[in-house]
């Protein structure tokens, strides 16, 4: 198999990108371990919307939901995209960050704690600018500080993807996950189309949209480390596997030399078609590891 | 955005508390929680002003079909009548 | 000339080098401490093209997460110097090679520098002296221990430009501002933002353009003490939450980590 794909056949998959934010979290759990932590009716919600006339949630956009992946301890952060875009505000990001805060002293007392964050998320949350901006910052604070310790695992599934200031958290995961549908970047194609002009970017041109930042191409230039089918119970597969793997010798976000050098090529050359740097820059180096530890877990009867 | 409140008398009352929907374009979150007193006790925080007529007569209606007592919390970000009335009659099956 | 490099020469003068036309680096001193400074300067000659006016691009990240392991690694066995970032960027690079080339992990890879710096005892400061946008400043100074700003007009703070912000939210510039005075977060000035319980009290009284030996000299005082303090405390950015601002402006983030501390079992 080239790509983390699955052999079961298709009537019995089950839409993971149709799943709203808590039933993600509960498929990436083990079975009966889901357990939600400030859910709705802790009614912790955004201060700042209601002063622009803006309906908050009840969660704010985020669920926090702690349990166990294959038997140990884990927490799942994820991110609501009907709500407000799945934009970050200062509730919902302080809960991702406050989680992996709780993780880290967890692991310093010898209780380590099983991190995934589901990505589906545009950034921050602009009617909360500078707040939203902060807690980002603390979550990456927190993924730097639990990732040389515990491996970090983001999904990003789509139909949203993953861009902002999370593209930042995205690019600091130890493995990263994800499907064809998704789409990762730092800035959206809005975005720069409104900082650049069309010509940069046209946002309105979805295969060019997808040809930069989908998850294949994301995938196939070693960005991500692996690509699954829409299936939600592939996708807990991937998340264990990944897990399995253990933490990553060196994470891609240390590697300066080689990065350095691709970029400085990339300007120089600039590519025509995103589809070339699958070439010149190739697969992450876990995805195949990645890829036989899915198919081993797949293959191991239940 | 707009808050209203409303109360209904009911026979039964919800058995556990339920959330149901979310807080996008067209559609609303429920907050469902059981109510020693009795009767339903409904806030709503909606996105669009002036509908209160409307969002009494659709009350209206589901609590005449399931009279269930509790403590409704809405949060509504401009669902049509048909969703709420949706969302209303999914959390009350949960409830009960 | 950009604040940027006005503040670096300010501060380091001739330890000042260009490893890369967009990214200075001086080996100075603060109190008589080792510390690295780096700042983000404009390139006109870049041949990143969305990257010539000192945004954070792709050059820039990759530049600066080597420069800051580097000072890391190099110190393991002595003392830890402090790493000054000197802050004055308006963003991160907008454009389709960036984009393609993966920012996104090259912003990434700067922050984890700056953070792994932290986490390794070398106090981290930042020193706003421009303006600090969004993803840029993820990067390159919100990692820090401290956080110090000049009191300017010209020093900003904010996840993306005022026009472009007024659009995605589908409001005037004017309603915008408007909306700021109650809601502080949306703030740009460095008054509100510090108001926030984020940073230092502002340094005041300063030439910001084109600063004298009494200008300096405030600002390395306050450096100094800045990274005096971060030797002595954790090495998390808990401070940001313990400050007054914070129990003013941050409470949500403050009673959201009391309850997860309570639930999480």
């Amino acid at each position: 198999m080239t790509r983390t794909g699955s052999w079961r056949p298709t009537l019995a998959r089950r839409s993971f990108i149709e799943l709203p934010a808590r039933e993600r979290s509960r498929a990436i759990l083990d079975e009966g371990t889901f357990r939600e932590l400030l859910g709705p009716f802790d009614r912790l919600m955004s201060p700042w919307l209601p002063r622009q006339g803006i309906v908050p949630q009840s969660d704010d956009g985020v669920v926090v939901a702690r349990g166990e992946i294959d038997g140990r301890a884990a927490v799942v952060l994820a991110v609501e995209s009907a709500f407000q875009g799945g934009s970050i505000g200062e509730v919902g990001g302080s809960k991702m960050a406050g989680a992996l805060e709780l993780a880290l002293r967890d692991y310093d007392d010898g209780r380590p704690v099983r991190p995934v964050i589901l990505f589906e998320t545009g950034g921050v949350r602009l009617q909360e600018a500078n707040l939203g901006l902060a807690v980002i910052a603390e979550l990456n604070a927190a993924v730097s500080a639990l990732r040389p310790v515990v491996p970090v695992v983001g999904v990003s599934a789509g139909m949203v993807g993953c861009f902002g200031g999370m593209g930042i958290t995205a690019g600091l995961c130890s493995y990263l996950i994800l499907t064809r549908q998704a789409r990762l970047g730092l800035n959206g194609p809005q975005v720069i189309e409104q900082e650049a002009g069309v010509e940069e970017f046209d946002s309105e041109d979805r295969a060019l949209i997808y040809a930069v930042d989908g998850g294949e191409q994301r995938f196939e230039m070693g960005v991500a480390d692996a690509l699954v089918d829409d299936d939600a119970s592939l996708v807990r597969d991937t998340v264990r596997a990944a897990f399995s793997l253990g933490v990553p010798e060196v994470h891609r976000s240390q590697e300066f030399g080689r990065y350095g050098e691709l970029v400085e090529r990339a300007a120089s050359s600039p590519p025509t078609d995103p589809a070339s740097l699958r070439t010149s820059w190739g697969r992450s180096e876990v995805s195949q590891r990645l890829a036989d530890a899915v198919q081993e877990i797949e293959e191991t009867p239940a | 955005m707009e808050s209203l409140s409303f109360s209904f008398e009911t026979e039964l009352s919800a058995e556990r508390r339920v959330h149901v929907g979310v807080v996008g374009s067209g559609d609303l979150e429920v907050l469902l929680e059981p109510r020693e007193e009795g009767g339903a006790e409904v806030s709503v925080l909606t996105s669009v002003d002036g509908y209160e007529h409307v969002w009494s007569r659709v009350l209206d209606r589901f609590f005449s079909r399931r009279p269930l007592g509790g403590r409704y919390e809405i949060r509504d970000f401009g669902a049509t009548p048909g969703v709420v009335s949706l969302r209303l009659a999914q959390a009350a099956a949960e409830a009960s | 000339m950009s604040r940027g490099r006005t503040w670096m020469k300010a501060l380091a003068g001739d330890a000042v080098e260009a490893p890369v036309p967009s990214v200075l680096c001086a080996d100075g001193e603060v109190d008589g401490c080792t510390a690295r400074f780096l700042a983000v300067v404009p390139d006109p000659e870049s041949p990143f093209q969305r990257a010539r006016n000192g945004e954070l691009g792709l050059r820039e990240a990759w530049t600066l997460a080597r420069l800051v392991r580097e000072a890391a690694e190099s110190d393991l066995s002595g003392s830890r110097r402090a790493i000054v970032a000197v802050v004055d960027l308006p963003g991160q690079a907008y454009g389709r090679l960036e984009e393609t080339a993966a920012l996104h992990l090259a912003l990434a890879a700067a922050s984890d520098a700056y953070a792994t710096a932290r986490l390794a005892g070398h106090p981290v400061v930042a020193l706003i002296v421009g303006e600090a946008l969004s993803g840029g400043f993820l990067a390159h100074g919100f990692q820090a221990n401290r956080i110090l700003a000049l009191d300017d007009p010209g020093v900003t703070v904010h996840a993306m430009h005022e026009e472009a912000a007024a659009r995605v939210t589908m409001r005037t510039v004017a309603d915008l501002r408007r909306l700021a005075d109650s809601v502080p977060p949306l703030a740009f000035d460095a008054a509100t933002w510090a108001s926030l319980g984020m940073c230092e009290p502002l340094i005041g009284g300063v030439d910001v353009e084109d600063p004298g030996p009494d200008d300096v000299r405030t600002v390395r005082q306050r450096l100094a003490a800045s990274i005096s303090e971060a030797r002595d405390s954790p090495r998390d950015l808990s401070v940001r939450l313990a400050s007054e601002g914070a129990r003013e402006n941050r409470q949500a983030s403050i009673a959201v980590r009391a309850k997860l501390a309570e639930q999480w079992g």
